[in-house]
């Protein structure tokens, strides 16, 4: 019984890793609807940043954290301004190969720069374990749920509650009405790539300080996972990514200790099969009705 | 000084002449009307004035502001509102939030107010909030602003459109059929509402429409386009009696 709480709890630690990941590629998909498919390298551009602020440059492990942050956000911003605004009227497919070329972009720049030896990084969350009972929970583990859901939680009332929130909601349903309302699409488009950033910059470095090993495409596979996670919860809805990412990280979590961890993602990806086959639009998804 | 001017209006898509050689001015506080059979070409010159398409010739401007090549946002800080044909609401959200949508560039806060939700946030939008009821009232949907605009019927759905537009604060409002799809009641009562809002927010109103009757009823001037081009202009009595008019509507 206890092995099985501690599998949900770490479950919920890499799912909610994912959820913020997920909500990344989820929000971009709601406002500029496209799949960015260099998201999951921007995880990987954070852990590297932090590497370099804090083994290289010695900076204090705040400052490094805040610095990593606020730069993935720009390199988001810049990557959207260079790469994909110029295909805003594009068919979707050149923009989804657009996103792909990104991708292979970010992955061998951090091959020519870093070289593919794993790097070694020392994790910077320093938090004991905490014993309830039989079960143990690791400090990142804390620390992960802490980050995730505070970053969830302002998200949620940053979109509902705020000025840029509605301008983002208005575009994501209609940027023609949105325009005539006054609302600068662009800018709204570059703001959604600045938060999607920073929560990927958040998890990778959770990410990175959890496995605690640096290499430049350790963010394809937790950025393919958050994709179906965002998939799973129904893609454009944002308590869906969230859904979808926990959902996601305790199914893999509980095959991997129970069934076969090299399964594993083959049983993530069924249940992914799955959902769609029953609930084409996710789990979250709304059932879009064309009108005549 | 014309509010809006303009000149030797024309577009082509491909071989397709959809608008051709059209001059009309507005005055500030007119009710203009533009009419016409379907597919005349009236709501494509409403997305050449809003930018949505850019034109082949002529010459657009407002207050002798030229806006031809501006992006449509920055039109309507020009002072450009519209609503549509088929209702363009923002469905999933609050009646009283699409309002606010257009309240956006009225009121500024930076993002990271907004993140810290400091009190000038909580002051700005109790702000908003206020402006945005304030609208709704006008149109009778104050007691409706939390429930989402895709649960209003059809004809709150037009009001609240035109009340959106409103709260952009046009200096000119284009109406896009907002009588269609309602009997006869609703649109005497809708172009009621219509005259009002002129003499109450001081603005001036171009309006299409393709029932004649209507229109003439509270329109100072129209413009009658057929296939692109003016078939004629002036006060409606004088219009409506035009030979070529009456043609193009009721046949030979």
């Amino acid at each position: 019984m206890t092995n099985v709480i501690e599998q949900l709890i770490n479950g919920l630690r890499t799912g909610s890793i994912y959820a913020l990941i997920a909500l990344g590629y989820t929000m971009v998909y709601g406002i500029a609807k496209m799949i960015n498919f260099a998201h999951g390298d921007i995880i990987m551009v954070g852990a590297y940043l932090l590497y370099v602020f804090i083994d290289i440059f010695k900076l204090p492990i705040i400052l490094s954290v805040v610095l990593t942050i606020v730069m993935c956000s720009l390199i988001g911003v810049f990557i959207e301004k260079v790469a994909y605004k110029p295909l805003r009227k594009a068919a979707p497919l050149s923009v989804l190969i657009t996103a792909i070329g990104v991708s292979f972009f970010l992955q061998n720049a951090s091959l020519l720069i870093f070289s593919a030896n794993p790097i070694k990084f020392e994790s910077i969350i320093k938090v004991n374990a905490v014993h309830i009972g039989n079960v143990s929970i690791a400090g990142i583990t804390i620390v992960t749920f802490i980050v995730t859901s505070i970053a969830m939680v302002l998200l949620t009332s940053f979109i509902k509650y705020t000025k840029t929130g509605y301008a983002m909601r208005a575009v994501s349903e209609d940027k023609g009405a949105a325009q005539l309302m006054g609302i600068n699409v662009n800018r709204t488009i570059s703001i959604t790539f600045a938060i999607g950033s920073l929560l990927a910059a958040i998890a990778g470095i959770l990410f990175l300080s959890q496995y605690q090993s640096l290499k430049p495409t350790m963010g394809a596979l937790p950025g393919i996972k958050a994709f179906v996670a965002a998939v799973l919860g129904g893609i454009g809805s944002i308590p869906g990514a969230m859904l979808g990412g926990l959902a996601l990280g305790v199914i893999e979590s509980i095959s991997k200790a129970y069934i076969s961890s090299q399964l594993s993602d083959a049983i993530v990806f069924s249940v992914l099969i799955l959902v769609l086959l029953v609930k084409p639009t996710g789990l979250l998804g709304k059932n879009f009705i064309e009108k005549v | 000084m014309a509010l809006l001017e303009v000149k030797n209006l024309g577009v082509s898509f491909g071989g397709l002449r959809a608008v051709d050689e059209v001059d009309f001015h507005i005055e500030e506080g007119q009710l203009y009307g533009l009419i016409g059979p379907n597919g005349a070409g009236k709501t494509t010159i409403f997305n050449l004035l809003t930018g949505v398409y850019q034109p082949t010739e002529g010459t657009i401007s407002i207050n002798g502001e030229n806006i031809i090549g501006k992006k449509t946002s920055d039109i309507n800080l020009v002072g450009l509102g519209r609503t549509f044909q088929n209702i363009r609401l923002f469905h999933n959200m609050t009646v009283l939030d699409n309002i606010k949508t257009a309240l956006d560039n009225q009121y500024k806060y930076s993002l990271l107010t907004s993140i810290l939700k400091t009190p000038k946030y909580f002051a700005i939008e109790e702000e908003m909030d206020r402006e945005a009821i304030k609208y709704l009232e006008v149109f009778g949907l104050a007691d409706q602003a939390d429930i989402l605009a895709s649960n209003l019927s059809y004809g709150p759905q037009r009001k609240l459109e035109i009340a959106r537009a409103l709260a952009t604060k046009p200096k000119l409002l284009l109406l896009d059929e907002p009588a269609a799809g309602m009997n006869p009641n609703e649109t005497v009562e809708l172009m009621n509402t219509i005259k009002l809002v002129r003499d109450r927010f001081k603005i001036t109103i171009l309006l299409i429409e393709h029932d004649m009757k209507l229109v003439s009823g509270i329109c100072e001037e129209i413009f009658v386009l057929n296939f692109g081009r003016e078939l004629a202009k002036g006060i409606p009595s004088e219009v409506l009696k035009n030979q070529a008019v009456i043609t193009a509507y009721l046949g030979e």
